[in-house]
């Protein structure tokens, strides 16, 4: 392709996006939220099986000179708040392997921030002001949504998602058109979970504004902390706009024996299914050990959002070059 | 056999699914925050045409189907086969109606046209997306209309009927658009 030097978005899209980020930095600069930058590389990685990751090598010790490109900066900035920094906010790349399509880049770029002090509600108000504030020259948005995930499945499927049905849940699907799911889910209840929210749930999130699901199953915890009322659920939040996911929060876990745990359980859960190997990050379980601050956090992905403000069909319309032309 | 990953699900691509050859349109990535990704492919039956929509697991697999599609000349109809070449190798192709399809009312004998192959054994019959034939039937017109507007059915030397305009007459040739089954104009001999 001849004109494949060229940036996939628009120069007005450039300047979109520069306004996007002084907006996100004046937010939080007026909040007293400390902006940080923590490395892309590391010498560990995330546990989760659904996660592939970007390696290189760096010759600075025989015995270990494997690194991983961050799959996100959560890692790193946890350790900094249980060093005492205090609230934070980051902007920076985030790096998927494998993750490519209309609402996926392997490189992104991904907003992060944890709130000292905020529990999942404070969260989800937080964030709300936050999009809100960025997005309300370009949108005319309805009032932000908030439902329980139990809420919204049932809602729009008739199925209770914490009551596990292979029949229910194969009913459903076969009555509308992929019976795909049967094979593809078996007896895994989070499998069926995942395909039926994605499928049949999600598409009908945020039409006319945001919309914030909290209280996802306990099986679908990853670093977030059991609810302290209904051990079923986990203090964990998406935020979605239109269909599409823009971020996931959590109330955030600081008991650093059940972190542990949780990685050890899905290394596990990789070996299984043969995924890549992985190196587990102990750096941020020792800094769990120390003490984590009781604190909520959040990822949003900047390249999404930015779609959503331009209303553009693909991603690649608001990077500077897409992986194809990178 | 090659096989392919969801990931190289590309518009286009020939694969093997249900034991049926098969195009693949459009692959949308659905990835929820935490969790299994999946592919929602909608995928072309070549054999039925049917247009499907199927789930994938990512990173699950499919057989690619040895699919090409062929420039040939379609050469006549002994009333069970029609009878196509390349015209490069002279190489031929018999073509069953199930095959042939559609298409069978714009083939002309000499007309050039795609056969698509399936493990060498023709699939698919597609004409051109433009074909110049002669009206043989059809009601004699209104001198003077030139707007093209009502217009009458003509049946035509292939023994397809097209709607053309008032002002075309028997025995003139026509071109015609084989994907919407419309007339463009009047041919000058």
């Amino acid at each position: 392709m001849s004109n494949a030097w060229q940036p996939t978005c628009s120069i007005e899209s450039l300047r979109l996006r520069a306004k996007l980020l002084q907006k996100i930095r004046s937010y939080f600069s007026a909040r007293d939220v400390l902006e940080v930058e923590t490395p892309l590389l590391s010498h560990s990685c995330g546990t989760d099986p659904y996660l592939d990751f970007f390696t290189t090598t760096y010759e600075y010790a025989a015995q270990s000179n494997k690194l991983f490109l961050q799959a996100s900066p959560e890692f790193a900035m946890k350790r900094l708040l249980c060093a005492g920094s205090g609230s934070i906010y980051q902007i920076c790349k985030a790096f998927r392997k494998g993750e490519s399509g209309r609402f996926h880049n392997p490189e992104f770029t991904m907003l992060e921030w944890y709130r000292v002090g905020y529990n999942l509600d404070h969260l989800m108000d937080d964030v709300e002001d936050l999009l809100v504030f960025l997005s309300k020259e370009s949108l005319s948005l309805s009032t932000t949504e908030k439902y329980s995930y139990r809420e919204v499945f049932t809602n729009v499927t008739g199925l209770d998602p914490f009551v596990f049905s292979v029949e229910q849940y194969s009913a459903f699907v076969i009555k509308h058109n992929r019976a795909e799911a049967l094979t593809i889910c078996g007896h895994d209840h989070n499998l069926w979970l995942d395909f039926i929210f994605s499928h049949y749930v999600q598409p009908s999130l945020g039409l006319s504004g945001f919309c914030l699901v909290y209280g996802y199953p306990a099986t679908q915890s990853s670093l977030a902390r059991i609810n302290i009322e209904n051990p079923e659920i986990v203090d964990r939040v998406e935020v979605f706009f239109k269909g599409v996911e823009l971020g996931n929060g959590y109330y955030e876990l600081q008991d650093a024996q059940e972190q542990n745990q949780r990685f050890d359980n899905e290394i596990q859960v990789r070996q299984e299914i043969g995924c890549p190997l992985v190196v587990k990050d102990d750096r941020l379980i020792s800094a769990l050990y120390e003490g984590l601050p009781d604190c909520s956090g959040i990822a949003i992905g900047l390249d999404r959002l930015l779609m959503i403000l331009t209303e553009s069909v693909s991603i690649d319309d608001v990077l500077s070059f897409s992986i194809q032309r990178a | 056999m090659a096989i392919y990953s969801t990931n190289e699900f590309k518009s286009g691509l020939k694969v093997m699914l249900d034991n049926d050859p098969c195009a693949i349109i459009e692959n949308e990535f659905v990835k929820p925050g935490k969790g299994q990704a999946f592919n929602r492919v909608k995928i072309r039956n070549l054999k039925t045409g049917r247009v499907i929509e199927r789930t994938f697991k990512s990173g699950d697999s499919l057989e690619s189907a040895d699919v090409v599609d062929v420039e040939m000349q379609y050469l006549y109809n002994d009333g069970e086969f029609r009878h196509f070449m390349t015209p490069e190798s002279f190489e031929q192709y018999q073509c069953d109606a199930k095959a042939v399809g559609d298409a069978s009312k714009w083939l002309k004998d000499q007309d050039m046209c795609t056969v698509t192959l399936w493990n060498d054994a023709p699939l698919s019959v597609t004409p051109t997306n433009f074909v110049e034939l002669t009206i043989v039937e059809t009601d004699p017109g209104v001198r003077g209309d030139t707007s093209g507007g009502g217009g009458k059915p003509a049946t035509l030397d292939t023994g397809a009927v097209v709607r053309v305009p008032l002002f075309v007459q028997q025995g003139e040739m026509i071109k015609v658009d084989t994907r919407t089954g419309e007339y463009i104009s009047r041919v000058k001999e």
